[in-house]
């Protein structure tokens, strides 16, 4: 039903889209000096540090401290020593696998959370529903830089100092709230028939959700799993206060701690490190860039 | 399926035909009560609690390691006369000002630019997005590499051209250093603007412009008069949200500068952090992060009658 709607929806949305409008009257110089230029200059800013990024990581270390010597907008014999040292001769694939480990958790139980949680403000209309919608998007706004002071002695109390749960627990406190918003917006537009034709052939509401909502709601799950995923791969304020042990950090922890030696060549290893720990989450955009968007404006949107 | 499904009066129970049991399989509240419980359980615990502690905790002088015994204002006192901390104030709304001003004029420029008909617009698009994609701190070490004292590719390019003649400092001296991490901010939010904004220019017809183009209308008048005020209801809501994460910035701070040098680019949170958890006076680190709450709730208030006044002003009264 979502999908038809959807298909409904997308030629309208593309026509306009794609539409040239206006643009005809203008001429091309004018174009040029108007459009392109300025939306070259913002790309390049936007981009340049992740060509450094990359620059970096494979430049032997000789070059990128003679600048006079070599173009340092290049480079000239490029090497995977500072990628390879960083895979093999430190903790990064176990950093790695933390994160990993923590995002998939966190998000997989935000989203059963939000699922239900949402289902129940926006179907069940019980009592104070429009109370609690409003009560978690305030949730949304509540942040990290406050919580983390009082959250680091309630994770104590509870014995989870230091170890990764007590992160897959408190992330979905910033991933529930959006999820839940994002994936009411999208429970709305499921008609009540479809949910009235069950409940008359004596579906459960438990049915009705798993067999029904769920199956219509998967573009808005999708949406909601890339969006926390890359918010928990960020977050850094918790990781860097209830972590202490080496082995047990995430990488961009990990980055900022473990590889600040005062050593004039840490700069190649340091890249390699940013860049394999950004790879997964550009490579997963790329694959779903359309979800990503929505998520993002439709959280915004509502 | 309202009707299918009301609650049936207490009275009607008592009666005595459904038991207990099917009365409360068929009522809607205690149905609820259950979907709603990991999510609540979750929020509570570890929101709403912890929000409420924290509060608590700056009345307190708390250490890590023992618990504290209530001092009353005393932390807040102690504040007042510190000047590092009103430095830190001072600081975090220069840095939410300055970048939220510049993210939303670049981030509505770049949205203006990308609404426009180009070819590989999609393309475009997705790549625009990549500096929100990237965790923060990995993207903040890459600024720190590019203000290296030494290795600046900014400073070598600049000496190059014969524009300056040392090295610039970028981290080390105040100004370069507020400067520095105020890009580097601005950087990676205004995708996040552009995009939002754009989604919002989407849905304003074109026909709009059309019809003053033929009325005669300006491009500025165009967007003065068409675009910013149809725009506004989504302008409040993603600069509510740019405030918000800006204020309470942390980790890009905490990646390139620590709050260094001399405490010149010391937020509210990273104070808090270093006050809190590296010196472990819990509760005067509490206390820092109860004073940022005035300040949010400031900021949700202003761009909350912004949105109201809106809607005031379209006539509608629903959602």
């Amino acid at each position: 039903m979502t999908d038809s709607a959807l298909q409904t929806k997308a030629p309208a949305q593309a026509a306009s889209d794609d539409s040239e409008g206006m643009s005809y009257l203008e001429s091309l110089p004018r174009r040029l000096i108007t459009l392109y230029l300025p939306l070259f200059i913002i790309l390049v800013v936007l981009l340049f540090p992740f060509y450094w990024m990359v620059l970096t990581s494979i430049k032997p270390d000789e070059q990128l401290i003679d600048m006079d010597k070599f173009n340092p907008f290049w480079v000239v014999h490029p090497t995977f020593k500072h990628i390879s040292k960083l895979l093999f001769e430190t903790e990064y694939p176990r950093w790695l696998w933390n994160t990993m480990y923590v995002a998939v958790c966190a998000t997989f139980l935000s989203i059963v959370a939000s699922v239900l949680a949402a289902y129940a403000i926006t179907r069940l209309r019980f009592k104070g529903a429009d109370t609690v919608g409003v009560l978690i998007f305030f949730a949304y706004l509540v942040p990290p830089s406050i919580l983390f002071i009082p959250l680091a002695s309630v994770i104590q109390a509870y014995g989870l100092f230091d170890s990764p749960l007590s992160l897959i627990l408190v992330y979905p406190t910033l991933l529930i709230p959006f999820s839940t918003w994002l994936l009411m917006g999208y429970f709305k537009t499921i008609p009540y028939e479809l949910e009235e034709c069950a409940l008359i052939d004596g579906a459960s509401r438990w049915q009705i959700l798993v067999k029904i909502i769920v199956p219509l709601a998967i573009p808005g799950l999708i949406s909601a799993f890339i969006f926390s995923f890359t918010l928990c791969w960020n977050e850094f304020i918790y990781a860097l206060t209830f972590l202490q042990s080496t082995p047990n950090k995430t990488v961009p922890v990990a980055i900022v701690n473990e590889f600040v030696d005062g050593d004039i060549y840490k700069w190649g290893s340091l890249m390699a490190g940013a860049l394999v720990g950004s790879l997964p989450l550009v490579i997963l955009y790329a694959f779903f860039v359309e979800h990503y968007v929505s998520a993002m404006t439709g959280a915004v949107k509502e | 399926m309202s009707t299918v499904q009301t609650s049936m009066p207490v009275q009607a129970a008592a009666a005595g035909e459904p038991s207990l049991w099917l009365r409360l399989r068929a009522n809607r509240n205690w149905a609820a009560l259950w979907f709603m419980l990991p999510a609540a359980a979750f929020l509570i615990l570890f929101l709403a609690y912890p929000l409420g502690l924290g509060i608590w905790m700056s009345f307190t002088d708390e250490r890590i390691g023992r618990g504290g015994v209530f001092i009353g204002l005393e932390n807040y006192q102690w504040l007042w006369d510190d000047a590092i901390f009103w430095l830190s104030v001072f600081n975090t709304v220069l840095y939410t000002l300055v970048a939220s001003v510049i993210k939303f004029a670049i981030g509505l420029y770049l949205a203006l630019l990308l609404n426009r008909h180009m070819p590989f617009k999609a393309m475009i698009r997705s790549i625009v997005l990549i500096p929100f994609i990237v965790p923060t701190v990995l993207s903040a070490i890459a600024f720190w590499w590019i203000y290296d004292a030494q290795f600046s590719i900014i400073s070598w390019s600049l000496i190059k051209l014969g524009l300056i003649e040392h090295n610039i400092n970028f981290l080390g001296d105040s100004t370069w250093a507020r400067a520095s991490v105020i890009f580097a901010n601005v950087w990676r939010g205004v995708p996040f603007v552009a995009i939002t904004l754009l989604a919002g220019l989407q849905t304003v017809s074109p026909s709009l412009y059309e019809a003053a183009t033929l009325d005669g209308a300006t491009n500025w008048q165009r967007f003065r008069y068409i675009t910013y005020p149809l725009l506004t209801p989504i302008i409040a809501v993603v600069m509510t949200f740019s405030v918000l994460f800006t204020f309470t910035d942390f980790q890009l701070i905490w990646a390139l500068t620590r709050g260094g040098p001399v405490n010149a680019t010391h937020l509210m949170a990273t104070l808090s952090y270093q006050r809190g958890i590296i010196s472990g006076r819990l509760g005067e680190g509490a206390a820092i992060a109860t004073a940022m709450i005035p300040f949010l709730l400031a900021a949700i208030a202003i761009s909350w009658f912004g949105m109201q006044r809106r809607k005031w002003q379209q006539g509608s009264n629903n959602d």
